[in-house]
Formats: C-alpha cells, structure tokens, sequence
C-alpha cells in the first residue's frame, strides 16, 4: 500500500512538474521570480514592492503591443505585424498633438490614437486578405509608409506633449500605490482571456488559426476573422502609443521601434505558437513582465552594454529551448 | 471519344504555356525593365560604363544576402540575423587584418577568417532551428541580438581601417572591370550550377512539404542546416564587398540588410511560406531594390519625401507581384 502511496506521490511531483514546464505562463512567471530573488541578491530593493510596481509600468506599454500581436499570431497563416512601431508612433504623435498639454483633449486623444491604429489594422489586413500579400511583408511595407508619412508631416521635429492628468494616470500612484495604467492593463487582460474564450470572434479566432480551411467549412468567415484581428492590433498598438506618450512626455520619430520584435518574443515567451490556433494572453503578458525584468537585471549587473545585449540574447534562446519548441517531425 | 483524344496535345501546349508563366521571376523581371526605363528617363547616362559600374557596386551586398536568404525560404525557414552577421564580419575582418599587421597574408587570412564565421553564424542559427526545432523567426531575432552584441564588443564605434589595397583592388578589378562585375557573374553562376544540384530540390521539398519530405528519407534537419550555413557564407561575402567600397568597419552597419533581403527575395516571387520560388528573381528583386534608391537619389526628391515615396513604391511593387503571382498558381 504505501509503495502505491508512494508511486503516487511521485505522480503527482511529476505531474505538476510537467504542468509547469508544459505551462508556458506558469514557467515564465516562474522566471520573473528567479530573476526578482537573483536581482534582489545584487542590488538590495530590486524586489522591494515600489519597484516591481515600476516594472509593472514599463511592462504594460510592452504587453499591450504584444497583446494585439499576440491576436494576429493566434490567427494564422503566418500571421505578424511589424507595423506596431511605427504605429505606435503615429498614435502617440496623433494623441500628443490633440491633448497638446491639456486634460480636456485627453478622450479625443485617446480616440484618436485608437482610431488611427484601428485603421492601420484595417488596412494591413485588407492587403493580406484580400490582396494575399504575405504578413511579414506587408505590414513591414506598411511600416515603411507609415514612417516616411510621419517624416512628412512632422518634418523630423518631435511634437505634441502629454496632457499633465494622462502622465499622472500613467506614471503617479493612482490606487493602492499602483499608477492607474496597471488597473488598464488588469482590465484589458480580463477582457481579453474573455473575448477570446466567450465570444464568437475568439473562438473564430482559434478555429481560424488552426485550420482555416475547416474554419471555412464550418461557415466562419475566414477573411473577416483575419481583418479584424489586424484592426484590433492596430487598435492596441494605437493604446500602447497613447500610453508611452503618458510615460515618456514627449513622442520622437522612432520611439515605437524598439516594441516591434520585443512583443513577437513576449508572445513567444507566453507559449503563443508562432503557427496559429494556439496561446492565451495571460502567457503574454507573463512574459512581457519578464522581458522587462530581464532587461532591467542585466542593467544592474555591471556588465557593459555589448555585452549585456549578448546575455539577453543568449537567455532569450535558453528559454525558448525551455518550451518554444515545435512538434518534431515523424 | 474524338474530344478526348483532341484534347491531349491541346492541353500538353496550355501545361507548357503555362509552366513558363508560372516561373517565379517573371514579374519581377518586368518590374526591373519598367524601373530601367525610368532610370534612363531621369538619368541619361545611366548605361555609361561608370553608372552601370556604380551601381553593381552597390546592388552586390544586397544580392548577395538575398540570394542567402532565398535558400533559407526555400527550406522553409528564415534568418533575420543576416545583417547582424554582416556587421559581426564586417568589424572582426577589420580587426584581424590591423592586427596582424595589414601585408597580403594578414588580409587573406582574415577574410578566410571573416567567411567561415560568417558560415559558423549561419550554421548556428540552422542548428538551433532544426536540431531543437525552435521558431526561425524568434530564434534568428534573439540569435541577431547576439551577433549584433558581438560586433560592438569587437568593435565598439565605426573605425579602424584596411590597408589601401584591400579597397584599390576591389573598385580597379582586372582587365577594365571592377571586382564587383566579376563577383556578380560568378554569384549569377554558381545559383545556376545549385539549381541544378540534387541539394536545391532537396531544399525545395523540404520547404514545402516538411513532414513528405522526411518520410521520403530526407535528412531535412541537415538540409535546412546548410541553408542557413550558406546564407551565412553568403552574408560574409557581402561584408568583405561592403568592406571593399568602405575601407572602414562599422558595427552597425549590417541591420537595413536583413530585412531589406526579406523584401528582394519576395520582390523575386519567392514564396515566403516555402518550397517555391527562384534564385534569380531575388538577385532581380535586390536589383530593383537597388533601383528604387537610384531613381529616388537622382528624381531630385526633397529628403524627407523620399522614405514615403521609397515605401509606397516597394510596398505597390510587392502587391502586384503577389497579385500577379495568385493569378497564376
């Protein structure tokens, strides 16, 4: 009997050890934790609450990027934006231009941020839908377009400021000590793991991603599925503009770059298959969170930058030999 | 019955009709007539020896990477860490030269050096993608990060230089033609002499149909593997050539290439999602590329119209080649 116990036991180790290495969300958070304790080790108050607080923070401009890619991957076909930079860019110049320093312009800002990236979504997914312009290469053409329009218009100089309250909403503690852009982000991750499992378009979603032909069958609507997934891209990139506008003040040609593959890999990292059809956004947004750890770890570690970015490569692979594989061949 | 036997040779001529309409670089062969002409429109003298010359000169890097990176999409796979690899050559060939004194032996030694990390680079990416079945894209992204960190460690700002024959040799070349003409002829070549090797058909079946491929008793993990190997040979060649015209190293200097060879490649009809396509269209496609920037450069646009009017033409360009390509199939 207690050599079953005991087997069982051992069942129940494993079991919850493959759970966790199997669990994308949970194994990442797993490395948030490491990184905390490791950073806390080095640098006394890396894991003091204020901080991680501050984290949180950079880590929400990062998980609203890779929660509208996260959305585009889960449909298929090769889905991904890397338009999201330059989208980014245009919503916050957009929003600062319309607050231009004033609360009063902050929901028109706002709308408009999301507007212009909804657009841009719409369009991206019109050229891969209709078009059949392969993802990659269209929202990069897109991308191109959009930064050549913006060094139009704004003739390279940066422009636009935050609205006083918007910074206040994103950056000062709002409740419980948390700056209000964290209860957004709390928001938005519960509508998201709802949209996607209760409403028509989430499951769509799926049964598109993994198999758009027996989606088609089925009578969904392939080609919408897919454009609305770009508009709701669009849409968030367009927030996560608005929202680094409130972080950074001030909007420069190029700030949204530097999210573009950092989201793909944030996604990744939350156990999203690249090939569609699988992934939750609870995983992407974990590993949103540690990406940011990550970066600022290897900050406080007295390493020059060159050598810091070779680590963060180099633990960026180790993890996603963790679990990023794919299904073997047979 | 008649009908039957009628039908038979028509639709042998309509299947070979067909099978030359279905070549993969013929649109973007159209395109590259149509951007020639308006080059000449706006620049008359483009066919002087010494434009022509110029813009070899320019377009080679370019295709050389594109022609790296049509093999990794006919595997099916992709490498963005092409122009990491190309600053990461780019900057140890410099340092190795300096260092081990600039003379003749210094200078091939490291560019034999500058070719097998490059291939080493590359070798890498394909091992990591296909021994432990990571996702190209990601695994290349983090993997360029890596190189990329590597070069600025190497080489912390752009500098340092190459003895002077290094560059007189490369733009002087023999007998009246730049070194450039040479490489472009023999890069042209040695695409023709893969086509024709069992490899690239092995490359192509694997990228379109992995798991057929693998029954069949394809080692498709070493092929894919090789792909990647030879697009990071490849990606040193351009860095040695960049070198040639720069005489300086630049660790920064890779990063427009990698997704700039994405874009020839799909300019060229390849399909992204792998296993059909031609090597032709993408040095066609970083031709037109290539192109693109002559017609902007001389078309006396002010600059800061010139990043939107070179994304609205690459961006239609590709449309009408994927539209012209689904047409098609």
């Amino acid at each position: 009997m207690s050599d079953v116990t005991g087997n069982h036991r051992e069942g129940a180790f494993q079991r919850a050890f493959a759970f966790a290495a199997g669990t994308p969300a949970i194994a990442t958070l797993f490395g948030c934790v490491v990184l905390l304790v490791a950073g806390q080790s080095i640098a006394p108050g890396f894991a003091s609450l204020g901080q991680i607080a501050g984290q949180l923070n950079v880590a929400a401009i990062l998980a609203l990027v890779a929660a509208g890619q996260g959305i585009v991957i889960l449909s298929g076909r090769e889905g991904i934006d890397l338009s999201v930079g330059a989208t980014m860019t245009l919503a916050a110049l957009l929003a600062g231009n319309t607050m231009n320093g004033q609360d009063g312009g902050i929901a028109p800002a706002l709308l408009a941020a999301l507007a212009a990236g909804g657009f841009v979504g719409l369009l991206n997914g019109l050229g891969i839908t209709v078009l059949r312009i392969p993802p990659l290469v269209m929202t990069l053409g897109m991308a191109g377009v959009i930064t050549g329009l913006l060094i139009v218009v704004t003739q390279g100089q940066s422009s636009g400021s935050t609205a006083p309250s918007w910074a206040a909403f994103v950056t000062r503690p709002f409740l419980f000590g948390l700056p209000g852009v964290l209860f957004l982000w709390l928001l938005i991750i519960v509508l998201i793991e709802a949209g996607l499992r209760y409403t028509r378009f989430g499951i769509n979603l799926y049964a598109v991603g993994s198999n758009d032909f027996a989606a088609r069958l089925a009578g969904i609507s392939v080609g919408w599925t897919r454009i609305l997934a770009y508009v709701a891209c669009g849409a968030f990139a367009g927030l996560a503009g608005a929202v680094l506008l409130g972080y950074t003040g001030n909007i420069f040609l190029g700030s949204g770059e530097q999210y573009i593959l950092p989201g793909v890999i944030a996604v990744v990292l939350g156990g999203t298959s690249l090939a569609g059809g699988k992934g939750n956004y609870v995983g992407t947004a974990a590993g949103a969170f540690f990406l940011t750890l990550l970066t600022s770890f290897l900050t406080i570690l007295s390493v020059a930058p060159a050598q810091r970015q070779i680590i963060f490569g180099v633990i960026l692979i180790g993890f996603m030999l963790l679990y990023g594989r794919e299904k073997a061949t047979r | 019955m008649s009908d039957a036997v009628l039908d038979i040779p028509s639709r042998n001529r309509t299947r070979r009709s067909r099978s030359f309409w279905r070549k993969p670089w013929l649109l973007s062969a159209v395109l590259l007539v149509v951007f020639i002409g308006i080059n000449i429109l706006i620049q008359p003298r483009f066919f002087s020896a010494y434009a022509l010359g110029n813009i070899i000169t320019t377009m080679l890097p370019w295709m050389l990477i594109a022609v790296g990176q049509t093999y990794v999409i006919f595997g099916g796979s992709i490498d963005l860490s092409l122009g990491a690899i190309v600053s990461l050559v780019n900057v140890v060939v410099v340092v190795l030269i300096t260092a081990l004194g600039g003379g003749p032996g210094a200078m091939v030694l490291g560019m034999v050096a500058g070719l097998l990390l490059g291939t080493l680079c590359g070798a890498l990416n394909g091992f990591l993608i296909s021994a432990f079945r990571l996702q190209a894209i990601v695994t290349t992204f983090a993997t360029s990060i890596i190189y990329g960190g590597a070069a600025l460690v190497v080489l912390p700002q752009a500098g340092g230089s190459l003895p002077t024959e290094y560059f007189t040799v490369y733009s002087e070349g023999f007998f009246g033609l730049t070194l450039p003409i040479y490489l472009l002829v023999a890069l042209i070549l040695v695409a023709a002499f893969v086509a024709t090797t069992r490899y690239q058909k092995h490359l192509l079946a694997t990228g379109g149909n992995r798991q057929a491929a693998f029954q069949t008793g394809l080692p498709v993990r070493r092929i894919v593997m090789g792909a990647h190997a030879i697009a990071g040979f490849m990606s040193a060649v351009a860095a040695l050539c960049i070198l040639g015209v720069a005489g300086a190293g630049d660790p920064l200097m890779g990063q427009a290439f990698t997704l700039g060879s994405v874009s020839a490649v799909v300019l060229g009809g390849t399909a992204l999602a792998g296993g059909w396509g031609s090597v032709t269209g993408s040095i066609i496609g970083a031709a037109i590329l290539a192109l693109i920037n002559n017609i902007i450069f001389f078309s006396g646009i002010d600059y800061i119209y010139q990043a939107i009017v070179q994304g609205g033409i690459i961006l239609a360009a590709l449309a009408a080649g994927v539209f012209a390509s689904r047409r098609q199939k």
